[in-house]
């Protein structure tokens, strides 16, 4: 299988800061990883890298969308990238509040529609189709994550878990094939978590996506995760199966800290 | 029993109103009691309007509290007044034998009101539809692309200058400056937005309201051009097929003009906002971040607000050269700038309506209350300050459209 996802040497300065430190990994198709780490250790970082809210100091991105040849793509702005097929969602949750939430659906679509001004301004028979669909296919996707009894409540006013879940509806939307989840669970309680589990497992199966995702939660990224990427201060620091990372020495040193003999 | 806050009488509230008069007097005691005769070197005392400030602030801050203090307890409470009208309205309108007679009634009023008032009143309805279209393309840029722009008056200017223009140097006719007045604002508006919309929020006001001077100074100075401060004069009025129309032909034929105009705006901006290209500004509104996640050109879609809302502009200001037959770099200054934002922001940023009864509540009452001229900036002050507490959303706020999606098997 091919990697969706390869980074080389991906490294990336703040000023005097270097919040992330040469990493590099790859993410093959089907996966779904977690990267984890200590707070403040560069993860989100990684993720706005590989989106194109930063555009890296140094280092290579290239992605491979299934069927289609590698690209590199640092540099490029974050809707280039996303119009090539990564989807994401964020850690701090960017809902757009006051849109209501088959809205926030139908904008993740945008890249996907082709009408223009003065298509807006004339509403021909294409344009008519083309947001007649826009709107069936978002309903569809609030469907399959299970929002539908909130379509046209502001999306604001969602119970927390809700506004996770619209989150991921959105960056479906965008019909990715590298599905990036910024701490996906963070906030969830324990039940909420499970039914996270399940929507990502059904996901990754329905619709062919690979699962790249930031988390804290250890009973979400041990029992998902195929590959898991370790980062500490910037640098990975380990990577393999969830088993191996649970032995890794240095994971738990950089979770829990060194052991002084006194 | 311990008095509610919603209580007419409050001894708090008093106090504080107590309090508040008296600061206002001591801030206003320089102005407002002393007074020099220079003749004979005396100070005249006038305690007299000391008193009055002090019952009037008395009186001002006691009501303003008050009003504060029902809107707080009110807050969460449904508004059973407001929802009965609400609800007849939209039965009304739902309501086609209702719906067609309105409709037809209000397109006959629009169309016979120039034969049942005066040639002044027309004129000033014309004036009001202008500030309509200034108001609705003002709206593209504030009210669904979130970009602050205070240099709007300029692009007003480019379509006047325009039409003013070409007609002196080139004997152009009205009917063919009117595009190319849009035209020559939206490439302004792009030319002006591509480094300007690299900046946001309080920086993109200041740099907007900058190039608005710029431009305004430039028409001045240019004299032998524009005709610097003199601006163009005798420029002729709208023409009909070559028809002489008279003064009062042509006047009214303005007044069409800008109905029509009206008309036009509304759809296209009601198209737009329903479109793919107005979610994508308003996503850019809520959060640029995010919108460019979701696949959204942040450059392109604020240009595109940009360049569109100043097009509308310049096709007022064809019309505002050709109505008034005269251009001076001084009609458009900052407060036209001001006044146009004041008409969104009081009618209801993004709602169509609202901004219809903005532009007609300031242009008018502004024209039939001359003799408050005096006066206007002062009730300006006070009638937004009272709005952004009490009615932050504007006078009719904009309604959600909500879409209804057919479910399968049902």
């Amino acid at each position: 299988m091919a990697a969706v996802l390869d980074v080389q040497n991906l490294t990336m300065d703040f000023g005097g800061l270097r919040a992330v430190n040469d990493v590099s990994l790859s993410v093959q198709e089907g996966q779904i990883v977690s990267l984890i780490g200590p707070n403040g250790a560069g993860k989100t970082t990684f993720f706005n890298c590989v989106t194109g809210v930063y555009n890296p100091t140094r280092g290579a991105i290239h992605i491979c969308p299934p069927g289609k040849k590698q690209q590199k793509i640092n540099g490029m702005k974050p809707n280039r990238i996303t119009e090539r097929g990564l989807g994401r969602t964020f850690q701090n949750i960017r809902l757009f509040q006051n849109m209501t939430v088959l809205e926030n659906v139908m904008i993740g679509r945008h890249s996907r529609l082709n009408a223009g001004i003065l298509g807006a301004i004339l509403r021909g028979p294409s344009t008519k189709k083309e947001e007649y669909q826009v709107k069936e296919d978002s309903y569809r996707i609030l469907e399959k994550i299970g929002l539908t009894v909130f379509a046209n409540e502001l999306a604001k006013n969602l119970p927390y878990g809700a506004q996770r879940r619209l989150e991921i509806a959105r960056a479906l939307a965008t019909d990715p094939f590298l599905l990036l989840l910024d701490e996906p669970a963070a906030g969830m309680n324990p039940q909420e978590t499970q039914d996270l589990i399940r929507l990502i497992l059904t996901l990754r199966d329905t619709e062919q996506l690979t699962v790249f995702l930031i988390e804290h939660d250890m009973s979400l990224v041990m029992s998902l995760s195929e590959n898991i990427f370790v980062v500490d201060y910037g640098s990975l620091i380990a990577q393999g199966s969830p088993d191996e990372i649970k032995q890794n020495q240095r994971v738990i040193k950089a979770y829990l800290g060194e052991v002084v003999d006194a | 029993m311990k008095p509610l806050n919603k209580d007419l009488f409050n001894m708090k509230r008093l106090k504080v109103s107590l309090a508040m008069a008296f600061w206002l007097s001591v801030v206003t005691f320089p102005i407002m009691v002393i007074k020099i005769n220079t003749i004979n070197d005396t100070v005249i005392w006038r305690w007299g309007n000391l008193a009055l400030i002090v019952i009037l602030g008395l009186f001002g801050s006691y009501i303003w509290n008050y009003a504060l203090d029902r809107m707080k307890e009110r807050k969460g409470e449904s508004n059973r007044l407001k929802e009965t009208l609400s609800g007849l309205y939209q039965r009304l309108r739902s309501n086609p034998k209702v719906k067609k007679p309105v409709l037809a009634a209000v397109v006959l009023v629009i169309a016979a009101f120039p034969f049942i008032t005066s040639m002044y009143s027309t004129s000033i309805l014309t004036t009001a539809l202008i500030y309509v279209v200034l108001g609705l393309g003002l709206n593209i840029i504030i009210g669904l692309g979130g970009l602050l722009h205070l240099g709007y008056a300029a692009f007003f200017a480019v379509g006047a200058y325009t039409y003013a223009l070409l007609y002196q140097y080139f004997q152009i006719d009205f009917w063919i400056a009117l595009p190319l007045g849009g035209l020559f604002a939206f490439l302004f508006g792009l030319l002006v937005g591509i480094p300007v919309l690299r900046l946001r929020g309080d920086y993109l006001a200041i740099v907007t309201l900058a190039f608005g001077e710029i431009l305004r100074i430039i028409l001045n100075n240019w004299g032998p051009v524009t005709g610097g401060p003199d601006g163009i004069s005798r420029i002729p009025r709208p023409s009909f097929f070559g028809i002489d129309l008279k003064l009062q032909g042509s006047i009214n034929l303005t007044y069409y003009i800008m109905v029509l105009m009206v008309v036009i705006t509304i759809i296209v901006v009601r198209r737009l906002e329903d479109s793919r290209i107005g979610r994508a500004l308003e996503a850019m509104k809520e959060d640029e971040v995010a919108a460019e996640a979701m696949g959204i050109d942040i450059m392109k879609s604020k240009l595109t607000a940009f360049a569109l809302g100043s097009m509308w502009a310049g096709f007022a200001g064809v019309v505002m050269a050709a109505k008034t037959t005269k251009v001076t770099p001084d009609s458009f200054g900052l407060m036209e700038s001001v006044i146009v934002l004041c008409i969104v922001v009081l009618g209801g940023m993004g709602s169509i309506p609202g901004i219809l009864l903005g532009a007609f509540i300031f242009k008018i009452v502004m024209e039939y209350f001359r003799v408050f001229a005096m006066y206007r900036m002062l009730i300006f002050g006070a009638v937004l300050v009272i709005m952004m507490v009490f009615k932050p959303d504007g006078l009719i706020p904009k309604i959600r459209r909500k879409y209804t999606v057919e479910k399968e098997g049902a």
